[in-house]
């Protein structure tokens, strides 16, 4: 079922002994598969509870992004490993999106090498790798030590982390806009406009249909906002805090 | 670091959103009490950012486009997706036609 009557009147996190868990009136949430549902970041706890606070009459689960995103990471639906993860993520970098470029229109060829050039250099310089881009309808030739290399620095990422990152790469289409934004190079605003370039384009031509074209915009927007956003939360923060405390 | 604009208009982007999302007096709420302490501790609202305090504005300025965006593409559910079975006036008004009017007949 996509909707549910909202069937509680308080929302509250509580300290557990796993983590952060959330309370609805006196119930504790869990996860699709019933396990008790926790996570290990306060903040996370906090942005969860604000989802479910902000329903109204129905429960719109499809907006809940954040939840949805707890219950993979602790549900673990695909079985994969965090080996596989990476590799299934890595393995983006074959058809990532600002890598495959047209030919014709020359406008739209000329969009995508002013827009999508700046960011494929920006990767090739920040983790040191030759990456490039293609006409052909094979796609780039990535070569071996430029997948080896995003797959060491996605292993120093935790399981949780690489479930949003694996989520934000496949709704972005691409492993370099997701690097972007995991690295803060690019807002998400930025990240979903270069995904979405020739969307943007036919639009600009050909008009927007708001139905279609703004629904899907915000859609893809929420999803990167709150992937990233969880990658963040889940990740190592304890040497930022260290630094602030010693402001 | 991305190009985020001011800390401060942020801040109130997120306050607007809370307001939005609450039922309840949004003053209340875990989210903006926590929202309202970080920026207030690392004095994130101030002009020149440290890099960590850069990288928790990164942060707040995702988390308000995640509340944004959530509340734009409800709406637009509700207008265009959530109303059932539409009339066939209706449907031709979407695309910008209106049925024809034959005399004596549909119409």
């Amino acid at each position: 079922p996509s909707e549910r009557k909202r069937f509680y009147q308080n929302v509250s996190i509580s300290q557990g002994e796993g983590g952060f868990e959330i309370n609805l009136d006196h119930r504790k949430l869990k996860t699709p598969q019933a396990k008790l549902f926790t996570v290990p970041s306060e903040a996370l706890a906090i942005a969860v509870a604000t989802e479910w606070d902000s329903q109204k009459d129905t429960i719109k689960f499809y907006t809940m992004h954040l939840t949805t995103l707890c219950n993979t990471a602790l549900d673990n639906p695909t079985q994969r490993n965090k080996m596989q993860l990476i590799r299934a993520a890595v393995k983006f970098l074959e058809t990532d999106t600002v890598c495959y470029r047209v030919e014709e229109p020359a406008a739209l060829a000329e969009l995508q090498k002013n827009e999508w050039d700046p960011v494929v250099a920006w990767a090739e310089k920040r983790y040191n790798v030759a990456i490039g881009s293609s006409t052909s309808i094979l796609g780039p030739n990535i070569p071996a030590s430029t997948k080896e290399t995003f797959i060491s620095h996605l292993a120093s990422y935790n399981m949780w982390a690489l479930q949003g990152i694996e989520y934000v790469i496949t709704q972005l289409k691409s492993l370099i806009l997701s690097m972007g934004l995991i690295d803060r190079h690019i807002t998400v605003e930025k990240a979903v406009l270069l995904s979405r370039l020739e969307e943007e384009y036919q639009i600009q031509r050909w008009g927007n249909v708001e139905w279609a074209h703004d629904y899907d915009l915000c859609e893809l927007r929420a999803r990167a906002a709150a992937g990233t956003l969880f990658v963040h939360l889940c990740s190592e923060s304890s040497t930022v805090k260290h630094k602030l405390l010693q402001d | 670091m991305a190009a985020l604009g001011s800390p401060l208009q942020t801040f109130r982007g997120l306050l607007r959103e809370l307001r939005h999302a609450s039922g309840r007096p949004y003053r209340d709420t875990p989210a903006y009490q926590h929202i309202v302490a970080t920026f207030r501790a690392h004095r994130v609202t101030s002009q020149k950012l440290c890099r960590a305090q850069q990288e928790l504005h990164f942060q707040a300025a995702t988390y308000l486009c995640l509340l944004r965006s959530v509340r734009e593409h409800t709406a637009l559910h509700r207008e265009y997706h959530g109303k059932g079975e539409r009339s066939p006036e209706e449907v031709a008004g979407l695309v910008g036609f209106r049925l024809p009017q034959q005399p004596g007949g549909k119409g």
